[in-house]
């Protein structure tokens, strides 16, 4: 009983469903802000959403109907058991509760696999396409995530989430160090890239390929994907804080509102980039940094 | 259902279609996401898929080889959903009227497929920014 409050209404689907749609209002409205518009009033994500699930949806001839359907609620019921994992850990919530980093970056994943399901049931050449770019992106961004995960947790000697913040509280937060430093700009590429936001929006490309990936997604179906991709941008730098921070709740809404800036800063300074440019760049460059902060931090710098 | 159809009228998405226009229009168009017009404010935003669109913006009079192309999108809409025809041509055909290659204007050409399509006329060659928003507005008032 008290598992499914947590996960229907406190940390999880109410609660995360509310503050990632101020979320998505804020990152429109500081990206307008920046390009010297008004941008959308506050209620605007909901407005979407209500909006969406009012419209028809239109399931494509060739889809395989009811797995159309079903495949966002997946993505929507994994996001929302990442992020309730990821807050009972941080607002120490419960006694005795261990959650495992590795799932919560594993669950993070599965929308992005029900996405893939979707477009490429839909027989949509151009969602075909986006499909397998975002094949590659998510082969190409969870490799050095992983490193850096890994590393993080060699560091802590556990994987439990509870130990990972425990140690930090005790031997000073991850990113006081150059290692951290490193991995935490790795990290914060993957998160753009994992959310799917520019310069990584190739999957959904809207101007090249009419929103590639979700093109065939309409009514109710994208505005649970909507819903899952605002639950998830509260949901990951939740994830970037445990990492890096291992902070609890007070000093975790300033980082919180940081780690949203800088993701919008990023967002609105770059292009898009192609896919062999984003696989260069997170196998390179990105898997570089992240093997170099984890010699950095087996020899303690 | 009523803060849905509320919801509706707060957030439009517009697919823009250009059904041989002059391409003017689809140059105007873009005035309204500019800082001075910013219709973001009222929730209004382009998106890349009908599938995803509450208004089709079609510029342009429309000729025999735009016309089966123009009946898709507007299928491929989910409904309900609403036409703006945009510009002096995309109203009336314009200039165009009687030209060999038309087929007519907007409403004539979609009022074969669905008699029941709401349809906003803005006209203008091109319509000023304040006349958009408010067809727009019109628009939704009639939904």
């Amino acid at each position: 009983m008290k598992l499914l409050f947590y996960y229907l209404i406190f940390p999880g689907f109410i609660f995360a469903s509310v503050i990632g749609l101020l979320t998505v209002w804020l990152d429109r409205k500081v990206s307008a802000r920046i390009q010297w518009r008004q941008g959308p009033p506050w209620f605007q994500g909901f407005a979407d959403i209500g909006k969406l699930l009012y419209k028809e949806v239109i399931v494509p001839e060739e889809a395989f109907g009811s797995g159309f359907i079903a495949a966002p609620l997946f993505g929507l019921a994994s996001v929302t058991l990442a992020v309730t994992i990821l807050c009972v850990s941080l607002f120490n919530m419960s006694e005795g509760f261990i959650g495992d980093i590795i799932v919560v970056w594993y669950l993070f994943a599965i929308p992005a696999i029900a996405l893939i399901y979707m477009g490429s049931t839909s027989g949509n050449p151009l969602s075909s396409v986006g499909v397998s770019r975002e094949i590659k992106l998510l082969l190409a961004y969870d490799l050095p995530m992983i490193i850096v995960i890994v590393m993080i947790a060699s560091k802590a000697d556990s994987f439990s989430i509870r130990a990972i913040m425990d140690w930090q509280r005790i031997n000073g937060s991850n990113i006081s160090n150059w290692y951290g430093i490193i991995a935490f700009v790795v990290a914060i590429s993957c998160t753009q890239a994992k959310l799917g936001r520019v310069p990584f929006d190739l999957a959904e490309a809207e101007t090249e390929l009419g929103s590639g990936i979700l093109l065939e997604l309409s009514g109710g179906v994208l505005a649970v994907y909507e819903l899952s991709k605002a639950i998830m941008l509260f949901g990951l730098p939740i994830f970037l804080i445990i990492l890096f921070w291992g902070k609890g709740i007070i000093g975790g809404v300033l980082l919180y509102l940081l780690i949203i800036v800088l993701l919008i800063l990023i967002k609105n300074t770059n292009p898009r980039v192609r896919i062999d440019q984003a696989m260069k760049y997170f196998w390179g460059w990105m898997s570089g940094a992240a093997i170099l902060a984890g010699l950095l931090a087996h020899f303690g710098v | 259902m009523d803060v849905l159809k509320k919801a509706f009228k707060k957030s439009i998405w517009v697919f823009h279609l250009s059904t041989a226009g002059c391409n003017n229009c689809d140059i105007e168009v873009l005035e309204l996401l500019t800082p001075r017009y910013d219709v973001e404010r009222f929730g209004i935003k382009l998106v890349g898929s009908p599938r995803h669109a509450d208004a089709l913006l079609v510029c342009g009079a429309v000729n025999a080889h735009a016309k089966p192309r123009l009946l898709e999108v507007y299928r491929q809409t989910p409904k309900p959903c609403l036409v703006v025809a945009f510009g002096s041509c995309g109203c009336s055909s314009g200039i165009f009227r009687d030209s060999y290659s038309i087929v007519g204007p907007v409403d004539k050409v979609l009022r074969e497929e669905d008699p029941d399509v709401k349809i906003v006329y803005i006209p203008g060659c091109p319509p000023k920014p304040e006349a958009m928003i408010e067809g727009i507005v019109m628009g939704l008032g009639a939904i």
